[in-house]
């Protein structure tokens, strides 16, 4: 009988009942031998300039309080943003460390009080005076700036050809402006802390995907020795890029546990969050497209301007999906950044490809209009057989069959072609499609792994799981590998004492954890086997066909348990240690993930109300190692598409640098009326280039194009184009009657 | 000192009657399993129930909670099995990261027993209320989740509620 917990198999989530009996032990919920203080953050309430004076007095005899930490007696800090060749997470986050405000919301102040209610009357009590400095605060296409690099180290400008003239010369051409908002990730765990330092080492319960670079950043912000820092983060309430690295509240947490010598708690407000931890910042996104008459693309332009933010070095890959989905002969892709006194931008869901996709899959839309072919068959013809900006071969590329397999599915067929022709009573319908791809990237990774004597497996890295479903993936591939049930497998993640591993980001953490561990289970499986073969009783056994099923190790007619050859070696346990790392597949080959998404929605004629009424995709991320929870992610990724086309926009109040609707009253995500039913279809094709498993990157796969699917239903149903995201009724309705 | 009753259990209040139900279970009571999201209302991670209805547990004082019983997450279930509605968020995968979860469990129990009272939503025709994905959508649609696994909550809900019925608890 095939292994319940097989890889691939949709074995329930291992740490499903802690999660949905309350508990799992998330950052602000352990609990420490004393209660640890509560530390309540004060905001700047200017976009750039200095503290000219601080009172806080009336604070410091508030009831309750315990300290009042400012720059004036914070702990010392390696100043902000050095060493300066240290990548964004690893270098000082200094907070507190000069009269200095970088931006609106950023901490002048933390009160440490007895109790939460004592902390936050208290900080409203701080009475702060400014000297504002001229504050740069929004960007459009006036930003001009190159960076050094845009992330994931991808290069700021590409191009192939002779974009000007392929385009000058194309038959048919498109020269529109998408814009996109600034945007939250929103993870509904706000980002919290606590820390405790006994004057020599400092421990700091944290919510944080690298734990790695956590440690780091801690020592060179606080000038200790990472050695004398432990980080833990065994669960996570969601992180989506905004806790990559260690934010505000993380380093306030450990300056009052040093200046106090007792644990503090700092956990971000929710209208902190909008401030204290990264966004996305908005893009302008001007797409020039050029084709022949037949629907062949000639010229593929894409310009991005957006933010970033002073002193941190994140500039998002705008042109991902206009690099890498179609083929044209020419081709050019530029990124241009304009520094703002904004709180920290960084990477969101996606970076590069959720908003991209949002703005270049709806540009292609709008070619195939144009060329009056069906949007579906114009992706079809245009299909690269190379990437088309590197010029490198796919390790396998498999976009066309989820668009034919998707439209089949989806009843693609029964569309009118024309714009505005389907009518439902009041409402007009419409379907819209997206092509979907994302990188695929591995990142170094290691593990150790025991089997005890009972036959037990044990395996331990830095990794952490946000959602993700690492915990279980993880025992899925060692109970698979060493034909063990789930049961007998446990995963300890989420803490700086365990091996290195890659951390949670950029979809690469199941491949990469989960080939390191690969590599250990497989490497353990040798040494099972040399034990058994200095076994006088095994000496005549089929050892060719060795193989590991119900936790024996299975030689022709005999069965020897894994608990009896860990006691034949002599030891208590076995442990063997595992790793993965980027190798010449991932020079030779560009490496994606891909999908097909389709939607169906109806938009209400007199009042311009959107509706999704079913969503469909077709993914081929190679091997899937759990159906259950890769579906989960996909689903996710396409209820952000949903709300990134319709809802989701920061409205900045430009004269402070401040976002004005920074809760979720105002801030709005999909809720669960606003998602219809979801069908996800899996393309199962194991890449034998992406990782020893096959496997491909998923968490951030639908994502990129489910926004642009539904935006381009949008113009299906009603005939209207509307290139500034989202796609709210108002944009609509002038243009309905 | 004031005391409320929670999950069958004494818990002391404090003496800041600025104390909210929500800071009271987590800072106090040590019950984590109820989460705060937003502390605004806004979210839904922090729904309990609050003499069987769900509430937002940052919209409502300890001390208003004098007399009354507030069931958590931590008290759903019996004798340590998990409560059909838990065990059906696990099957169907009704979650990601788990934030969110612990008030979609609570706040799905209070619904199922405001259908089954025959109480009306957005989305109710003529007629009698009759549990259906849309009727569950519109009444999950308080609790927020960003991992967005909207589609499998309504799932487990169906199916826990089918399973419930089987049970004979769902007028319990
Ligand atoms: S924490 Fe109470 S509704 Fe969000
Ligand atoms: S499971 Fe993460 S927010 Fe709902």
């Amino acid at each position: 009988m095939k292994n319940p917990a097989a890889i691939g198999q949709p074995l329930d989530r291992v740490d499903g009942p802690l999660k949905v009996s309350g508990a799992a032990t998330y950052a602000a919920e352990h609990q420490l031998d004393h209660a640890p203080l509560v530390g309540w953050i004060v905001e700047a309430t200017i976009p750039a300039g200095r503290i000219k004076a601080l009172d806080t007095g009336a604070a410091e005899k508030s009831a309750g309080v315990v300290a009042v930490l400012t720059h004036n007696n914070s702990p010392s800090q390696v100043p902000f943003g050095e060493p300066d060749d240290e990548g964004r997470f690893t270098q000082s986050r200094a907070m507190l460390g000069s009269d200095r405000v970088r931006y609106h919301g950023f901490p002048v102040a933390l009160v440490i009080a007895d109790t939460l209610a004592n902390a936050r009357h208290a900080a409203g009590l701080v009475e702060v005076s400014y000297d504002p400095a001229e504050a740069v605060t929004t960007t459009g296409s006036d930003a001009d700036e190159v960076p050094d690099e845009l992330d994931g180290g991808l290069d700021p400008d590409v191009t192939r050809g002779d974009f000007e003239q392929a385009y000058s010369e194309s038959e048919v051409q498109l020269d529109v402006t998408y814009t996109t908002p600034n945007q939250a990730s929103a993870a509904m765990e706000p980002h919290a802390t606590i820390a405790e330092y006994d004057g020599n080492e400092l421990w700091v319960y944290t919510s944080v995907q690298l734990i790695g670079p956590a440690v780091e950043v801690l020592a060179n912000t606080l000038k200790l020795d990472p050695d004398k820092v432990r980080v833990l983060s065994p669960y996570i309430g969601g992180g989506f890029g905004s806790k990559l690295g260690l934010h505000n509240e993380a380093i306030l947490a450990c300056l009052g546990a040093m200046h106090l010598e007792r644990p503090v708690k700092v956990v971000q407000h929710r209208r902190h969050v909008f401030h204290n931890a990264p966004h996305r910042g908005n893009s302008v996104q001007r797409i020039r497209l050029g084709a022949s008459g037949d629907g062949k693309l000639k010229a593929i332009g894409h310009e991005s301007y957006m933010p970033r933010a002073r002193g941190y070095a994140f500039a998002e890959p705008t042109g991902a999906s206009a690099r890498t989905t179609y083929h044209a002969d020419a081709l050019l892709s530029r990124h241009r950044v304009k520094t703002v006194d904004m709180s920290l931008i960084d990477s969101c869901r996606a970076p590069g490809h959720s908003i991209g996709s949002l703005a270049f899959e709806s540009a292609i839309d709008e070619m195939a209009y144009r060329c009056d072919m069906d949007p579906v068959a114009f992706r079809l013809v245009n299909m690269p057989d190379r990437e088309p900006a590197s010029g490198q071969p796919f390790s396998s590329h498999d976009l066309a069959e989820c668009l034919r397999e998707g439209a089949a599915k989806f009843g693609w067929d029964q569309r009118d072609p024309t714009p505005r022709s389907q009518e439902r009573g009041r409402q007009l319908v419409g379907y819209g499609v997206a092509s979907t791809i994302r990188m695929n990237i591995l990142v170094k990774s290691t593990t150790r792994i025991r089997l005890s004597d009972d036959g037990s497996l044990i395996a331990w890295a830095n990794m952490t799981d946000i959602g993700t479903g690492t915990y279980t993936i993880l025992t899925q591939i060692a109970a698979d590998i060493l034909g063990l049930p789930a049961g007998k497998v446990s995963i300890e993640l989420g803490d700086s004492a365990y091996p290195a591993s890659c951390g949670s980001g950029g979809s690469f953490g199941a491949g990469s954890s989960g080939s390191a561990l690969r590599d250990a289970c497989m490497k353990l499986r040798e040494k099972l086997v040399d034990i058994a073969r200095k076994q006088e009783s095994l000496k005549d056994a089929d050892f060719d066909g060795a193989s590991f099923e119900g936790g024996n190790l299975v030689l022709g007619d005999k069965k020897v348990p894994l608990a009896e050859l860990v006691r034949q070696s002599g030891h208590d346990y076995l442990e063997v240690d595992g790793k993965v790392e980027p190798g010449e597949d991932h020079e030779k080959y560009s490496q994606h993930s891909y999908g097909a998404q389709f939607a169906e929605v109806t938009v209400d004629r007199d009042t311009g109300e959107v509706r999704v009424r079913r969503m469909l995709g077709v993914f081929s991320a190679g091997r899937i190692l759990n159906r259950k929870t890769a579906r989960s992610q996909l689903l996710g990724g396409m209820v952000w598409g949903i709300s990134y086309a319709l809802l989701e926009e920061l409205m900045l109040d430009e004269r402070c640098g401040a976002f004005v609707n920074r809760d979720f009253a105002e801030y709005h995500l999909a809720v669960n009326r606003d998602i219809p039913e979801v069908e996800i279809h899996f393309r199962e094709q194991p890449d034998t280039h992406s990782n020893p498993l096959g496997s491909k990157g998923i968490g951030e796969l639908s994502i990129s194009g489910a926004g642009a699917a539904v935006a381009n239903a949008i113009y299906h149903a009603t005939g209207v184009r509307v290139r500034d995201f989202p796609i709210t009724l108002d944009k609509l309705l002038e243009h309905l009657s | 000192m004031a005391v409320i009753s929670v999950n069958g259990q004494e818990v002391t209040l404090n003496d800041d009657p600025r104390t909210t139900l929500l800071d009271t279970l987590r800072e106090g009571a040590g019950l984590t399993g109820t989460k705060k999201g937003c502390d605004h209302g806004q979210c839904g991670a922090c729904t309990v129930l609050l003499d069987g209805r769900r509430v937002n547990a940052c919209l409502v004082l300890a001390i208003q909670c004098e007399g009354c019983e507030v069931t958590t997450i931590e008290g759903l279930g019996e004798g340590g099995d998990l409560h059909p509605l838990q065990q059906a968020f696990v099957r169907h995968d009704g979650f990601q990261c788990g934030y969110c979860t612990p008030g979609q469990v609570c706040s799905a129990y209070a619904m199922l027993e405001e259908v089954a009272n025959g109480e009306a939503s957005d989305v109710t025709g003529k007629g009698a209320v009759r549990l259906s994905a849309e009727e569950i959508r519109e009444r999950m649609s308080g609790n927020l989740c960003r991992c967005g696994a909207y589609a499998n909550i309504v799932d487990a809900i169906l199916d826990a509620a089918g399973e419930l019925d089987r049970k004979g608890e769902a007028s319990r």
